[in-house]
């Protein structure tokens, strides 16, 4: 919240700065006659331009601690990464870690060399795989060598990069140890010197200061000694791990190097002991020296005991003694001078007497440390003839492994030689055989193959023919149940067409009117001849139509009746007409006599006639009977009957309903035919 | 129409016979006036011949069927 303030108050202030500079002098100028409004305003100016001062300030003030801020206000406020580049100089990095990046960028120098030795290998071996599809053995080989190759080089590189490191810690070790030896020599030399010289006191202090010194010299160059000491051993044991990597790596070039590296060890390892065992001798011998000068310094403490003892009133350095003593001191003092020497007398005596044991036992001491050192010297000596016969050794193996490598090879080329030859010849023979074998076999097979095959297209056309016989029977048999249906259903056709004919002839039949015949039967009779072409029967009898029915139609039976009853009365007055009766007296007769008979307008006629009912009057009743009750037949062979002149008058008549009959009587056999046919055709359900 | 026949011979028939009997009568008429003093005999002479012609005429007309003129069908059963 606070920096959010601060930020809109830096941006409304620097908004405003610009300008309110500008203003706060323009207002200056304007205002400068009148001072107390002019000194309100500058107040005013004066109040403002101190909170921006302080906003800014403050703001940069904790920009300059507080980093997140900065880069807040560098983000959100515009030109404030400028303003601040001035203030405080450009923004801190966030890590804080360099020393170790400048590390990891020696190492990574070291490692790129390495990396860089093993990315030109690789970079060749990837052009090297695109024609590996075309020659592999070749380029396989060129791989392996690469690779080998690349290996080699890395084992090299890691070998030469410990080798170096080791002998540089070797070295700084051998250095510092022998800046060790230097210092403990020295200080030893320091400690004989203040042990046995007779310096005044003063330079005896500044001895003594020397020798702390010189000790505390000693302390640290022994410890840099040790510390290098330590890191040589890390150095060696990296070295000889790498070389174990090394061997482990079945790469055959990288052996004389590895040999080498081996050699270089060992003889660091061999320079390290060296100066290890003159530090520890002389680190022995400043034993021996400090234990001297320990021993003294007690003996010294021990006197100075004693003397303190006898005279305590005198001051500790007995050296000031020399004028403060009396003579009581003086010979309290010799006298403890001589018992002092007496005593020394008698432990010399006693160190006499014990010479010899204390020879005895020192020179067992010796002789363990001796058989100690000895045994160390020898177990050193031991390892590194054992190491340096190993190198040999390994030096040897190497050169025989060569040889025996090449001899070896030269063998196996031989024999490999020879090998393919035997296969070859072998494999030819086992071919030959093979190829026999496989022939007959397959010749066998073949037969067998053929025979069955044969043997079961046989009777696959057997089968089939089989079928076929079958399948033909059957379709002969459904063509014959076809055609059968076929031909019943056109003569069904037929017959239903003929039917159809037959009954529109009868309808023809019906067309007549009052006193207008049928239609001619033409058409209805040429539709009946065409639909039984193949009937002589029905042909017949459409061809015994009459002709005038055919042309001019037929006159109904009910016109025929109404005509016929006109023609009556006229037949009764022509009743006595005849060849030779045929004067107009007569035809007045006739007509007299049909004014005066009265006969029955219908008499049934009877089934035969006799030759009174010749008579034209009884023949027109009959005639009237029959028609009347539609009997035309009859009526017509009655009317036939008349004769003269009656006949003549009724002569038409007669031939119409004659002409009337007959088409009537075909029609009705054609009727029935056709009904017949039909009835035939049709199928029982 | 053979019903129609008799009908047409005795119209004929009767045409005939008052044509000649007109002509007849007529004709005496004129006789009588022109020739024989308007006596009536012609008078009565021209109708009689007329008459007589008529009737003869007729009768021959409705028994001509039966006579010699055998081009026409004669039909006797």
């Amino acid at each position: 919240m606070l920096r959010a303030c601060l930020r809109g108050a830096n941006a409304t202030a620097r908004n405003n700065f610009g300008k309110t500079r500008l203003t706060n002098l323009q207002h200056c100028r304007h205002y400068t006659a009148g001072e107390t409004s002019g000194g309100g305003a500058a107040k005013v100016v004066a109040a403002g331009l101190v909170t921006v001062g302080g906003g800014i300030g403050g703001t940069i003030l904790y920009a300059k601690w507080d980093n997140k801020f900065r880069a807040a206000v560098e983000n959100n406020v515009p030109y404030s990464d400028w303003l601040l580049g001035l203030a405080l100089g450009p923004p801190s990095p966030k890590s804080g870690l360099p020393i170790k990046k400048q590390e990891y960028k020696d190492c990574h120098e070291h490692q790129d060399t390495s990396v860089t030795a093993a990315v030109h290998p690789d970079t060749e071996s990837p052009t090297a795989t695109e024609p590996l599809k075309e020659r592999p053995v070749e380029e396989v080989a060129a791989i392996l060598a690469q690779q080998d190759q690349e290996e080699q080089d890395i084992a090299t590189c890691s070998l030469e990069e410990s080798l170096t490191s080791s002998a540089k810690a070797t070295l700084q070790a051998i250095g510092a140890q022998e800046a060790a030896l230097q210092a403990i020599t020295r200080h030893t030399l320091k400690l004989k010197e203040a042990m046995e010289a007779e310096v005044p006191p003063q330079e005896k202090s500044a001895q003594w200061k020397d020798l702390e010194a010189a000790l505390a010299d000693r302390t640290g160059a022994v410890n840099d000694a040790e510390t290098a000491l330590s890191k040589a051993n890390e150095a060696l044991d990296s070295l000889k791990s790498v070389i174990d990597k090394s061997k482990g790596l079945k790469v055959s070039a990288v052996r004389p190097l590895v040999l080498a590296a081996e050699e270089n060890l060992h003889n660091m390892v061999v320079d390290l002991d060296k100066v290890v065992t003159k530090v520890h001798s002389a680190e022995s011998e400043a034993k021996i020296v400090s234990q001297y000068s320990e021993l003294v310094n007690e003996a010294k403490q021990q006197f100075q005991r004693e003397v303190s003892s006898l005279t305590p009133e005198i001051q500790a350095n007995w050296k000031g003694l020399t004028g403060k003593l009396s003579s009581d001191d003086l010979n309290a003092l010799i006298a403890h001078a001589h018992r002092r020497i007496d005593q020394l007398n008698r432990e010399l005596a006693e160190q006499r007497v014990r010479e010899q044991i204390h020879i005895d036992a020192a020179l067992e001491q010796q002789k363990l440390e001796d058989q100690k050192a000895l045994e160390k010297a020898v177990s050193t000596a031991l390892q590194h003839i054992k190491e340096e016969a190993r190198l040999e050794q390994e030096r040897k193996l190497s050169e025989l492994r060569e040889v025996m490598e090449a001899e070896m090879r030269t063998q196996l080329r031989r024999q490999a030689a020879a090998h393919t030859d035997h296969v070859r010849d072998v494999l030819k023979v086992q071919e030959q055989e093979l190829r026999v074998d496989a022939e007959q076999v397959l010749s066998s097979k073949m037969l067998e193959q053929e025979t069955r095959y044969r043997q079961l297209s046989q009777e696959q056309l057997d089968n089939f023919t089989l079928d076929m016989n079958t399948a033909y029977a059957r379709l002969k048999g459904m063509e014959e149940a076809i055609d059968s249906h076929v031909v019943a259903e056109e003569e069904a056709r037929k017959a239903h067409q003929l039917w159809l004919s037959v009954e529109a002839l009868n309808y023809t039949l019906k067309t007549a009117n009052a006193d207008i015949p049928t239609v001619p039967l033409e058409g209805a009779a040429q539709a009946v001849r065409d639909s039984c072409h193949d009937s002589d029967f029905a042909l017949a009898l459409s061809s015994a139509l009459p002709e005038e029915s055919l042309h001019r139609g037929v006159y109904s039976e009910a016109s025929l009746r109404a005509r016929f009853n006109s023609l009556r009365s006229l037949a009764r007055r022509v009743a006595l007409i005849d060849e030779s009766h045929n004067s107009l007296y007569q035809y007045f007769l006739s007509y007299l006599q049909a004014a005066l008979l009265f006969e029955e307008k219908q008499e049934a006629p009877p089934a035969q006639l006799c030759s009174e009912d010749l008579d034209p009057f009884k023949l027109l009743s009959y005639a009237s009977y029959c028609l009347e009750h539609g009997d035309l037949e009859l009526a017509a062979k009655l009317v036939n009957q008349l004769r003269g002149e009656a006949r003549r008058v009724v002569e038409d008549w007669l031939t119409e309903a004659r002409l009337t009959l007959e088409t009537r009587q075909v029609v009705s056999l054609l009727s029935a035919y056709a009904n017949a046919v039909g009835l035939g055709t049709t199928q029982a359900p | 129409m053979s019903e129609k026949e008799l009908g047409k011979k005795w119209d004929r028939c009767l045409a005939d016979s008052a044509i000649k009997l007109g002509t007849g009568l007529g004709l005496g008429i004129v006789f009588s006036v022109l020739f024989f003093k308007r006596h009536t005999w012609p008078i009565s002479f021209g109708s009689g011949v007329g008459l007589g012609m008529a009737y003869a005429n007729c009768q021959n007309d409705l028994r001509s069927h039966y006579l010699q003129h055998r081009s026409k069908k004669v039909t006797h059963t």
